[in-house]
């Protein structure tokens, strides 16, 4: 039960400081932290989101940010998508999924080394190594 | 960079599409979609990256609550560990959102890529 609490503090605090969604630490930590397979961990990831999207859309609607319009239709456009998804990773073994998610892992990794390296260089342009 | 002024038509078409992709992305995964919602948002529909990502945000409450009723049919829901893991996190987020105005996450951002980088190879050799 810590355990669980421990990863959601955790996974939220990142999510709020990098802007990278809860998910992608909530299957890892389910796995690993507190052994559910890949297939209850995606489930159970989902359903942790939705209270994570709802305070992080209410926060953001207060600035304006968030276009309801758009937010609305992309929003009913996934549903089909989405179903379609859980069934796709329900047809795959825990393993390929596993490792498939692994991968995910490491892309969303280099995509934030790629974004820390750039905001570097805005911030220190003299900083290239040509010097 | 440059943004086409479009048809209303292939501006419903594109929604369309990120949609699709992020429902399909967020099933498989177990993600709420933003990694494949908000660069598309800003590269297809010309969105600067504030309402990029909170347009995201409010998009993944109706593709995770879907995703995860589906994934109820098929019994993997394990709803205590949800509520133990959702709530946190919500407390998680006021405060990195707090931090991130207080600090530089440059090296952050390369701590946790190491942090993802050493989960994937535990879940591939495990």
């Amino acid at each position: 039960m810590i355990g669980a609490i421990a990863i959601g503090l955790a996974a939220g605090i990142v999510a709020g400081l990098l802007g990278v969604g809860g998910g992608v630490l909530f299957v890892p930590g389910l796995v690993i932290l507190l052994g559910l397979d890949q297939h209850q961990a995606e489930a159970t990831s989902l359903l942790a989101i939705v209270p994570v999207a709802i305070v992080g859309t209410y926060t953001q609607d207060r600035y304006g940010h968030v276009r309801r319009a758009d937010a609305l239709l992309l929003g009913v456009l996934s549903l089909a998508g989405a179903a379609a998804g859980v069934v796709l990773a329900n047809a795959l073994s825990g393993a390929i999924l596993r490792d498939a998610f692994a991968v995910l892992m490491m892309l969303v990794a280099a995509q934030l080394v790629r974004r820390a390296l750039s905001e570097q260089r805005l911030e220190n342009p003299g900083a290239d190594g040509l010097d | 960079m440059y943004v086409v002024a479009d048809a209303p038509g292939s501006r419903s078409l594109k929604l369309m599409a990120i949609g699709t992709l992020a429902g399909l992305f967020s099933g498989l995964f177990g993600v709420g979609g933003g990694t494949v919602i908000v660069p598309l948002l800003i590269l297809w529909l010309g969105y600067e990256e504030r309402s990029a990502t909170a347009t995201s945000l409010a998009a993944i409450i109706f593709i995770a609550a879907f995703g995860a009723g589906v994934q109820g049919l098929y019994g993997n829901v394990n709803v205590l560990d949800a509520v133990l893991i959702g709530v946190p996190a919500v407390g998680g987020v006021v405060i990195g959102t707090w931090l991130q105005q207080r600090l530089r996450t440059r090296s952050i951002s390369l701590l946790f890529a190491a942090v993802l980088v050493a989960s994937a190879i535990e879940l591939i050799v495990r």
